[in-house]
């Protein structure tokens, strides 16, 4: 479940100390990060918002009120009203079926494409990190180069190569987003890596393996945490920016990105199908960016502003 | 600074060869026969397919091929586009003006309203006025450029009709496409703004100023601003880059010429010559662009010292 992939990391640690309020035991730092995390306000509303726009399309099979790609040419365009709450489109389509099915595909593609991004760039990070020298260079100068591309484009370069699809898309997502967890993870193990605790762990005789992932990875994940929840805004964004073009997923299945396009022809005579569609990309961007937000308020006191 | 200005030109030259090798390979990594991108889908033998590709070298090894390209390259010849015909730079060159002047002007637009948004916010720290500008930023951050392109044709073309939806031509077709595209980064912008003159504002040397007598308003704008701008300064150069990447969707929107909408379409008819092109042109202003932002960092700021 895409939400509580931020929410289950600090959760799992804090476990052991279930309950923070319970008095007669110190809360543990988890514990504390835990407690203020329900408290922030846009983590509460961010995080609110995302639940229900998760749980809309989920449940767009059963709560939606029509076939979302069955036509009805008795009925196009019409405005929204009690028989369509959003309207139809001109293929006299239920656009309120359709953003709720069409949230399951741009959800999708925002949360996988996140996560082939987190994968790639942490592994990347972190031996880029911890091996420094010639390695690092490596990495680090293909990253550049990736970034050399900007915006949108490089996903345009990889879809333009691969092909349009949904597998691809979400790979073309991910791809133009991993620069971005290499840096962030880079330089958080550069930082964590000169601590006496790595230090002490080496000492001991840990194997590499062994130190980047149980004494480095856990001491970055909250940079990360906050990185990739704001990062699935981006996906979600650059996802249907694709499929808007034309070069992503493709009608008749309904995808917010490619709804908004089908709406573009329409908008001076029948605004409302290009607009919900659009309403429902901001909202579940909007949920996510302030669930970032307030996530890094509470993990990451180096980055409050 | 001579000398920094020159190192930093020639750290970009490995990054203009990377471009020029990733678009190079972009088709030699589209799967299938890459014969089949000039040919088109109609079937051929396998002796005509074998024809078509020695005629276009593909038979040769891939370093003689990069070689031939990058030769190509440097002479600025981008190859032909296989649907018009014409010399790729010459599509390029036409439309890439739209797009300098739809992205410089939704850049300056959007540092405009960052910078006015984000120290409006910062000087009413903890007020009214800061939670409006920030919630009005943190909307803007969550609004993708095509939303923002088609809400502003809803209403100012639609509606009210005072703008044209579509097509290029005076300071009117620009106005909104620019402003559709500004709106994302002047959050961006305002958000940094905040911050950074929060950082500079809780400084000891801003209290001094203040307790010397100097009026409030003087010392935002000589002693706050210019070092709250630092950040702001290299944030430029990425929102440029989003900019540009921004700038396909809107002049697919508006129908405007453009690189972006020039990249899409050839994507879309499959014309990878045009599609190379268009990557790489895209890829080495944003690199450019980049290198003098870069400079005029380090002759912003006498704190950094190069070389």
């Amino acid at each position: 479940m895409p939400p509580s992939i931020p929410v289950s990391t600090t959760a799992s640690a804090a476990a052991p100390a279930a309950a923070p309020g319970r008095p007669g035991r110190t809360p543990t730092p988890a514990g504390i990060a835990l407690r203020r995390l329900v408290r922030h306000p846009s983590v509460v509303v961010g995080g609110t918002l995302f639940a229900i726009v998760i749980l809309a399309a989920v449940l767009a099979p059963w709560i939606s009120p029509y076939a979302p790609i069955r036509a009805n040419q008795r009925a196009p365009l019409e405005p929204p009203g009690a028989a369509h709450l959003m309207g139809t489109d001109r293929f006299g389509r239920d656009v309120f079926s359709r953003v709720l099915w069409g949230g399951r595909l741009s959800l999708t593609v925002g949360v996988v494409s996140v996560g082939v991004a987190t994968a790639c760039g942490v592994t990347l990070g972190l031996v880029a990190g911890y091996a420094g020298h010639g390695t690092e260079a490596v990495i680090m100068r293909t990253i550049e180069l990736l970034q050399a591309f900007p915006g949108i484009l490089l996903a345009l370069a990889v879809i333009a190569t691969l092909g349009s699809s949904l597998p691809n898309l979400m790979i073309a997502v991910g791809i133009s987003a991993i620069p971005e967890y290499v840096r962030i993870t880079r330089g958080a193990v550069l930082d964590v890596k000169q601590r006496e605790f790595v230090l002490a762990a080496r000492v001991v005789g840990c194997r590499d393996r062994a130190i980047l992932l149980r004494h480095i990875l856990p001491n970055v994940t909250a940079p990360l945490v906050v990185i990739a929840t704001l990062g699935i805004a981006g996906a979600i964004i650059t996802g249907s920016a694709l499929s808007f073009l034309g070069l992503g997923i493709r009608p008749p299945t309904p995808e917010w990105g490619n709804m908004l396009a089908e709406g573009r022809e329409f908008l001076a005579r029948a605004w409302w199908v290009a607009f919900f569609p659009g309403l429902a990309i901001m909202a579940a961007v909007l949920a996510v960016n302030l669930l970032g937000d307030g996530l890094r308020d509470v993990l990451d006191p180096r980055f409050r502003g | 600074m001579l000398r920094y200005i020159g190192e930093r030109a020639l750290h970009t030259v490995p990054v203009l060869v990377g471009i020029s090798i990733i678009t190079f390979l972009m088709l030699h990594l589209v799967p299938g026969d890459p014969v089949l991108l000039f040919a088109g889908d109609k079937p051929m033998t396998e002796e005509q397919a074998a024809a078509i590709r020695h005629q276009l070298g593909l038979d040769r090894p891939l370093l003689v091929q990069y070689e031939d390209y990058a030769g190509h390259l440097l002479r600025g010849d981008l190859g032909r586009a296989l649907r018009s015909q014409r010399p790729v730079r010459d599509s390029i060159l036409e439309v890439l003006p739209a797009t300098v002047q739809l992205t410089l002007a939704a850049l300056a637009l959007a540092t405009a309203l960052g910078l006015a948004l984000g120290i409006a916010a910062a000087l009413a720290h903890r007020t009214w006025l800061d939670t409006a500008a920030m919630g009005v930023a943190i909307l803007g951050v969550s609004m993708p450029v095509f939303y923002s392109s088609l809400l502003l044709l809803l209403f100012f073309s639609f509606t009210l009709g005072w703008l044209p939806a579509t097509g290029e031509g005076g300071l009117d077709h620009l106005i909104l496409p620019a402003t559709a595209l500004a709106l994302v980064s002047s959050a961006v912008l305002a958000r940094l703004v905040r911050s950074g003159m929060l950082g500079v504002l809780r400084q000891d040397y801003i209290v001094t100023a203040r307790a010397k007598g100097l009026s409030r308003a003087l010392v935002v704008r000589r002693h706050a601003l210019r070092n709250a701008l630092i950040p702001v300064i290299t944030m430029l150069g990425l929102q440029l880059g989003a900019l540009l990447g921004g700038a396909v969707v809107t002049e697919t929107i508006f129908s405007r010429p453009g690189l972006g909408r020039l990249a899409v379409d050839a994507i879309l008819n499959r014309d990878f010559p045009l599609v190379q092109g268009t990557v790489l042109v895209a890829a080495v202003v944003y690199v450019l662009v980049n290198l003098l932002v870069d400079i005029a960092y380090a002759a912003v700021d006498p704190r950094i010292h190069y070389g």
